[in-house]
């Protein structure tokens, strides 16, 4: 298959980018986007031009490094997947791709589609954890969970803080990635005691790094790579009440 | 120099030594570990834990990755489960029995001592883990699930769906966000190791890069850990991140650290096959399918040419045509033999023309007796997101035709010598989890991996390390203006700047694939003498060549991907000459290692303990040139050795 590869350049964080446009042939239907892009790599480096930066790791769609905006979707045109686990079979031969980073002020251009996502680890370390010591906790099965409550909380923990939720919204929110770590610890007796505190010290984070407000467009849920439900949105939110009712 | 190779293991039974070693462990007072620096290379389960851990304690840690976030470490790859001797399941099940397996599973070449402790600790991971807030699996009736693995007969793993090693990377990401909050550790997160700082015959510090700035910065500490993985990536196409490699190890190595056993490299019998030279990553399905999947090939030769040329569709042949080799070779185990045995055992029908796919290097992992069995919904439970995995890669429906697998790269037994506490030749240097060699000797258990990474970091080294340490905290903190640490930097930009000056015309990635193809042919699944020899001589002129003809574009003061594999390619050559020069020192067939001069009349791996019941541990001499050998006896004191079967 060929392909001509619109993809945005931007040197560094201070440089002002542009797109360029670059032709590969013979590209296999089975090659994954990142494949093709190593390929073109291999090419561009030949000729004596700057590869193109994009951060990428496992390839197997859990890592979450991943973050390319293609045709205008966060991880490209397969739903559910994330860009590493996109393939070429997916394009038409001879389609022009245009590739963008994640756009979000909270996830500022590092180099070319390679982006800043210490925000989220930032969000994280205010209050995304049980904050005790569990080095020496009592058997695991003293306390019993239910099936479907772990498997619910399974479905929001199963986030892989990627960032496509914010490329995608409007408002560059980072409701949904905070709505699943705060609803999967919420959902389990270890974790239930401190969701309205947490809640409230993670969303004020949030704001703080300058990720926009929710207003449910509900755009997020259809770009996640894992499908995460906005149901745990929901559930945020009646935790962050709880925490303004009890201050 | 045999002498540095003391393994500290306490004294009395088995199963007192790591109570009897924790109580003689000095401790440091509260006010005094603030004192003291640490430094932890890595954020996978090891390194994660372990920083939070020591940071929890109360010691200033400093944490590097080389990824954007911590979370992101190749542990969160881990599919299928963690094992722990909990006995839930009432089968019988003990710390005996889980160590018993892994030295049995490893081929008697780990410590008796060591993997006694790590299955001691086994139980006391799931209750921190589920005190994280770690949604495992559970049964209706709110206890922990579990499921069996290969080369064992209870079932003890514990497992999240198949994302197991992300939810546990999560929680020790969680626990060390808890930390950083704190202030106890600070991290440093797209940073990467170029050296090891030595003074005075102590690890002081590391020289790492800025990815971002491309700035060589200094760090200092009392003391150093070692916990950047496996380097299975030596072979290019591996199931291992694109980014994980072994420079810090080798950097270690090169520092004076012993690297043990580097030749015992694990090839994974479930991964989805290679489809074309294109490719760069190969993509693991969890060994848990070999609980409910059956491996077979054809019978008959014909079969096979008629699914080559896609005229019929495997579910159309009938069951008296179908070879489970696995189930008919090994019937006590059937589809759960160990890994190296699976892996070879693929080989074994793919050369003798059975393999099932265009490249004849695939057979087939079936799932419709299981369908069968237990209804599509609890199949789709416990493998579903699996099956929608291996349908995205190749279009090709699970729940329709059976899947298509083929061995392939995936975890490295070998790794820095370390003795009891974890502690390297190096003073002050720890090495953990897969980047150490201490508890899987020649071939690892599915699900022991994670046990393993979290085992060390949260229960063993936070202990160990303070016996080093609780003699250190009158010590000023390392400067970092020291020269050796002057010295180590110029020689860090030495080759930075060598490598830039090259300019030639072959990329880093060309020249890593023929080193993977050099690897994968004489350093792979079965190893002879000539090959091996052969293998030496390819790298060293591949290395010749990689010094005349790369060319490393852009330049150092910016995010520059190109240079980070160029730096890391480096070191994959004297990775793969040193396992080159492991196996063909060990003439025995071992684990994960097979040596064609070592095999019964069956084709069976023949274990030599006669010569060969030793740790080998290598010296480095400089590069290029033939490191040393030093022999660690292995010494097998409460379990009786014998021939691994998994027939009857």
């Amino acid at each position: 298959m060929d392909f001509n590869v619109k993809v945005w350049r931007q040197r560094n964080a201070k440089a002002k980018g542009h797109f360029e446009t670059y032709h590969i042939e013979d590209i296999e239907s089975d090659a994954s986007f990142l494949e093709m892009l190593d390929i073109l790599n291999e090419k561009l480096i030949r000729e004596g031009v700057d590869p193109i930066s994009f951060d990428h790791d496992c390839r197997e769609g859990i890592c979450g490094a991943c973050s390319l905006y293609i045709d205008g979707r966060a991880h490209g045109p397969d739903d559910h997947v994330t860009t590493c686990q996109l393939f070429m079979r997916h394009f038409k031969d001879g389609a022009t791709i245009t590739v963008e980073p994640w756009r979000s002020s909270a996830f500022p251009v590092i180099k070319d589609l390679v982006v800043d996502r210490r925000a989220y680890d930032k969000i994280l370390q205010a209050g995304g954890f049980i904050s005790v010591r569990t080095g020496a906790a009592q058997d695991a099965n003293t306390i019993l969970i239910g099936h479907d409550t772990a498997e619910e909380s399974m479905d929001a923990a199963a986030c892989i803080g990627c960032g496509a939720c914010v490329a995608t919204c409007k408002n560059g929110s980072a409701m949904l990635f905070v709505a699943a770590r705060v609803s999967s610890l919420a959902l389990l007796p270890q974790g239930r005691i401190e969701a309205a505190k947490r809640a409230r010290s993670m969303v004020k984070k949030m704001d703080e790094l300058g990720f926009g407000n929710c207003t449910n467009t509900r755009a997020c849920e259809l770009e996640c790579p894992k499908g995460i439900s906005v149901s745990h949105i929901a559930r945020l939110n009646r935790e962050y009440l709880k925490a303004k009712f009890s201050e | 120099m045999a002498d540095k190779l003391i393994s500290k293991i306490p004294d009395g039974p088995l199963s007192e030594k790591w109570t009897k070693r924790k109580s003689e462990i000095h401790l440091v007072s509260p006010n005094n570990k603030r004192k003291l620096e640490i430094i932890v290379v890595g954020t996978g389960l090891g390194g994660a834990s372990a920083a939070a851990s020591l940071g929890e304690l109360g010691y200033n840690v400093k944490v590097f990755c080389i990824s954007d976030s911590p979370r992101r470490a190749h542990s969160i790859a881990a599919q299928g489960g963690i094992n722990a001797a909990k006995n839930y399941q009432n089968d019988n099940d003990s710390i005996y029995r889980l160590f018993y397996d892994t030295i049995k599973g490893g081929d008697y070449r780990a410590r008796e001592a060591n993997v006694y402790r790590l299955a001691e600790v086994s139980a006391a991971i799931i209750d921190q883990c589920v005190a994280q807030g770690i949604p495992f699996a559970r049964e209706y009736g709110g206890y922990l699930a579990n499921r069996s693995f290969g080369g064992v007969q209870v079932s003890r793993t514990f497992y999240a769906r198949g994302q197991t090693g992300q939810q546990l990377l999560l929680g020790a990401y969680a626990s060390l966000n808890k930390e950083i909050a704190a202030g106890t550790v600070k991290s440093y997160p797209r940073h990467e190791m170029l050296d090891l700082v030595i003074i005075n015959g102590e690890a002081k510090g590391i020289i790492a890069r800025n990815l971002v700035t491309g700035q060589i910065e200094r760090f200092g500490a009392h003391a150093v850990v070692i916990a950047t993985g496996g380097y299975g990536n030596t072979y290019f196409l591996s199931t291992n991140a694109m980014n994980s490699n072994g420079s810090a190890a080798m950097q270690c190595w090169r520092k004076g650290a012993y690297f043990a056993n580097p030749c015992f490299a694990q090839i994974h019998p479930t991964c989805i096959p290679v489809h074309g030279d294109q490719q760069c990553k190969l993509t693991l399905m969890s060994e848990s399918l070999r609980n409910d999947g059956r491996i077979w090939v054809p019978k008959k030769l014909e079969d096979v040419e008629k699914l080559r040329k896609h005229e019929i569709k495997a579910s159309q042949i009938p069951e008296e045509d179908r070879d489970y080799y696995l189930e008919r070779r090994y019937p006590a185990f059937g589809n759960l033999v160990p890994r190296d045995v699976a892996s070879r055992a693929a080989k074994e029908r793919c050369d003798a023309g059975f393999g099932v796919n265009e490249t004849g290097k695939a057979v087939f992992l079936d799932f419709s007796e299981a369908i069968n069995r237990l209804g599509h919904q609890k199949v789709a439970e416990r493998y579903g997101n699996l099956f929608e995995m291996y349908e995205k890669i190749t279009a090709s429906s699970p729940w329709e035709e059976p899947m298509m697998i083929y061995p392939a790269i995936h975890y490295t037994m070998g790794g820095i010598w370390v003795d009891y506490d974890l502690q390297t030749t190096i003073p002050g240097l720890y090495a953990i989890g897969e980047a150490n060699f201490s508890d899987h000797g020649g071939n690892r258990l599915g699900a022991s991996a994670l046990m393993q990474g979290l085992a060390d970091g949260y229960f063993v080294l936070p202990v160990t390390i303070g016996d080093y340490l609780s003699k250190k905290f009158a010590e000023p903190k390392t400067d970092i203006n020291a020269p050796e640490f002057a010295i180590a930097e110029k020689a860090v930009q030495a080759r930075i700047d060598r490598l830039f000056s090259i300019k030639g015309k072959e990329t880093v990635d060309s020249i890593h694939k023929e080193l993977g193809h050099i690897m994968w042919e004489y350093v792979g699944m079965a190893r002879d003498e000539e090959g091996l020899k052969t293998a030496i001589k390819k790298i060293k002129e591949l290395r010749e060549r990689f010094y005349k003809d790369v060319r490393v574009p852009g330049s150092q003061f910016e995010f520059n991907q190109e240079l980070e594999k160029a730096l890391r390619l480096e070191d994959f050559f004297d990775i793969g000459e040193l396992m080159a020069y492991d196996a063909l020192n060990r003439k025995e067939s071992c684990g994960g290692h097979f040596r064609v001069e070592s095999q019964t009349e069956e084709g069976e791996a023949k274990r030599d303990d006669k010569n060969f019941m030793y740790v080998a541990a290598w010296e480095y001499k400089g590069e290029g040139v033939e490191p040393e050998l030093h022999k660690e006896d292995l010494k097998y004191e409460f379990i009786e050795v014998k021939t691994r079967n998994y027939k009857d």
